[in-house]
């Protein structure tokens, strides 16, 4: 773990224009297309290095995700960009008929995800998605903690075949992690712990790590799961960070009902049921404001991951 | 590349499907298929440069999409007499466990089918996703859609009809199915679709009208539209349709948009329909 005082921060929306860069120089059959948000989803580096293969769709993101369908199916790599509201609640018809049911190997890459898009209100904010992307059959879903991780995931998902949602940010967030520390599929093992569990996705991974700190110093040792990959989903680091802890909390910026938590819930409830807490947005809608400010008013802080770790500890 | 009398007596029989598969099935959207058989059996049995063989990414052949899936049965039939898969396997439609899924799918593996389609308005995308394809891997090969009439009322449609004249798609040819009919009634009690050639103009494609019942009109458009590749514009082709078409009591209605017939209706629907050609067999069938 780096030093907190001195770690750098970087956007994981950076990390992805980093990784498509990557992707774009490794695989000659992959294309990107973006519904006008070049800017926003880092896209540049790689339509300069490729302009024949990237596709500006304008705003129609219905038409994205058709055209990436039809680019996969003639053998292409098709990365889309555009927010994450964007890319899911908007267009679940197309991903569902033209890509995961026909099986199609695009690469859904979403950027703005969460409370932590900040300013530009709940319009925005989609706290649904994995919950909904995780609902298809097929689908791949990753929420990478930091850019190393999120430029890593973005190479790593050209690897595979078959259709995935990549879900990423826009803050500037601290980058403590390495690229070679992402194993698609398997969970990162960022903290050693005997007395609970933390499971987290996306932003949520730092938020714990440094609850994680706050309690060891309270002579609580966390178990902590960098569950990136959502689906499908390490089951076997669930199974055995909840039969060493027998108490599982897990973190994610998104709504509670359909998310990381439930679906860490659902595997517990079947195999080993242990105490659970939740930290993820109860059941509303965001609003404008800072990320961390968000992150706070929403039980997403520091502060609520302890609390609520404290309160799992006495069950 | 079959004559005009071979592809008369295969839609006859591509007719006699539909009516037996959705017969059989009792359920199933016979109207439109029965429209939209002669122009699937001019595409596949003598416009189209492809392969039985079939390939998901359709390198250096031609390439059809259907875009108003639920008129599957005359894909289907023409699939299978194209020689895609047994033609008896059109007695499995809409069964359990059957390839021939209620509207089309990739997901069971039936070959001829590249992306699922019924929920209306997403094959147009998918079209321009493929010619945009074809263009990266320098394939000449022509990339077809067909939709329907009422089919246009669904906003992607539009978002793809900006995309490709923006692009240049000249290698993509759109049929619209325009029998002028959808579920709820006729396209203009239900929703005007306004003058549509004047639509797709002002969007930026080269427009053509056809009669969607006659081969030789059908075959001569498609060559026009065809021939005119390189002056940057996608083809759009206004296909006038009687749903139904070719058994009476089905024609110029939308009764039978999403019906079956029973046994006394399909045979009379048969009556009307002579081929040359064998009907597929159905275990314990009666007709």
């Amino acid at each position: 773990m780096t030093d907190i005082a001195t770690i750098t921060k970087k956007a994981t929306r950076d990390g992805f224009g980093a990784g498509l860069q990557v992707v774009g120089q490794k695989y000659p059959n992959a294309v990107a297309l973006c519904a006008d948000l070049v800017g926003s989803l880092k896209m540049q580096a790689f339509i300069k290095d490729n302009p024949e293969r990237f596709f500006q769709v304008g705003i129609a993101e219905a038409n994205m995700m058709g055209i990436a369908a039809g680019l996969a199916t003639a053998g292409k790599i098709p990365f889309t960009g555009t927010f994450a509201n964007f890319s899911t609640g908007r267009v679940y018809d197309q991903i569902r008929q033209s890509i995961a049911y026909s099986h199609k190997n695009v690469k859904i890459c979403a950027s703005h995800a969460g409370l932590t898009l900040g300013e530009d209100g709940a319009t925005h904010q989609i706290l649904e998605d994995i919950g909904m992307m995780n609902m298809l059959p097929g689908m791949t879903v990753i929420n990478p903690c930091d850019y190393n991780q999120t430029k890593a995931a973005t190479e790593a998902i050209a690897e595979i075949d078959g259709p995935v949602y990549l879900r990423f940010g826009r803050p500037s967030w601290p980058v403590f992690t390495e690229e070679s520390d992402f194993v698609l599929g398997k969970a990162q093992h960022i903290r050693q712990g005997s007395d609970i569990t933390m499971i987290a996705c996306g932003h949520m991974v730092w938020q714990c790590a440094q609850a994680a700190d706050q309690l060891a110093a309270e002579g609580v040792s966390v178990d902590l799961l960098n569950m990136h990959t959502i689906k499908p989903i390490d089951r076997e680091a669930v199974m055995k960070s909840a039969s060493k802890t027998g108490r599982v909390l897990t973190a994610e910026e998104h709504q509670i009902n359909g998310g990381l938590g439930s679906i860490v819930a659902q595997i517990l409830a079947e195999e080993h049921p242990v105490p659970m807490s939740f930290v993820a947005v109860k059941d509303s809608f965001g609003e404008s404001g800072k990320p961390l400010q968000l992150l706070d008013k929403y039980g997403l802080g520091v502060a609520d991951v302890v609390a609520s770790a404290k309160k799992l500890l006495k069950k | 590349m079959k004559e005009i009398k071979q592809l008369q007596d295969i839609s006859a029989q591509v007719r006699r499907d539909i009516i037996r598969q959705v017969y059989y099935a009792a359920s199933g959207h016979p109207g439109g298929s029965l429209g939209c058989a002669d122009f699937l059996t001019a595409l596949y049995f003598h416009v189209m440069d492809h392969k039985t063989s079939f390939e998901m990414d359709a390198k250096g052949e031609d390439v059809f999409f259907l875009s108003n899936g639920h008129i599957s049965p005359v894909w289907y039939s023409v699939l299978a007499r194209s020689g895609y898969f047994p033609v008896d396997e059109l007695a499995s439609f809409r069964k359990l466990d059957s390839r021939l899924q209620g509207h089309p799918a990739t997901h069971e593996g039936l070959p001829g089918i590249r992306v699922a389609s019924g929920s209306l308005g997403q094959g147009l995308s998918v079209a321009i996703g493929v010619a945009l394809a074809k263009r990266l891997d320098q394939d000449e090969k022509t990339v077809f859609a067909l939709t329907g009439d009422g089919e246009l009322q669904e906003g992607q449609i539009w978002e793809a009809a900006m995309f490709a004249p923006h692009y240049e798609l000249d290698n993509l040819i759109v049929t619209v199915d325009w029998n002028g009919q959808q579920i709820d009634g006729a396209n203009d009690d239900v929703m005007s679709l306004g003058d549509l050639e004047a639509k797709w103009k002002s969007f930026g494609w080269e427009t053509y009208h056809m009669d969607g019942h006659d081969f030789i009109d059908i075959i001569e458009t498609i060559n026009k539209a065809k021939a005119s590749r390189g002056n940057g514009k996608p083809k759009l082709i206004l296909m006038r349709t009687v749903m139904g078409q070719g058994v009476d009591y089905m024609m110029h209605t939308h009764a039978w948009h999403g019906k079956a017939p029973n046994e006394e209706l399909a045979i009379k629907a048969l009556d009307q329909l002579t081929s040359s050609m064998d009907d597929y067999a159905v275990p314990n069938g009666s007709l």
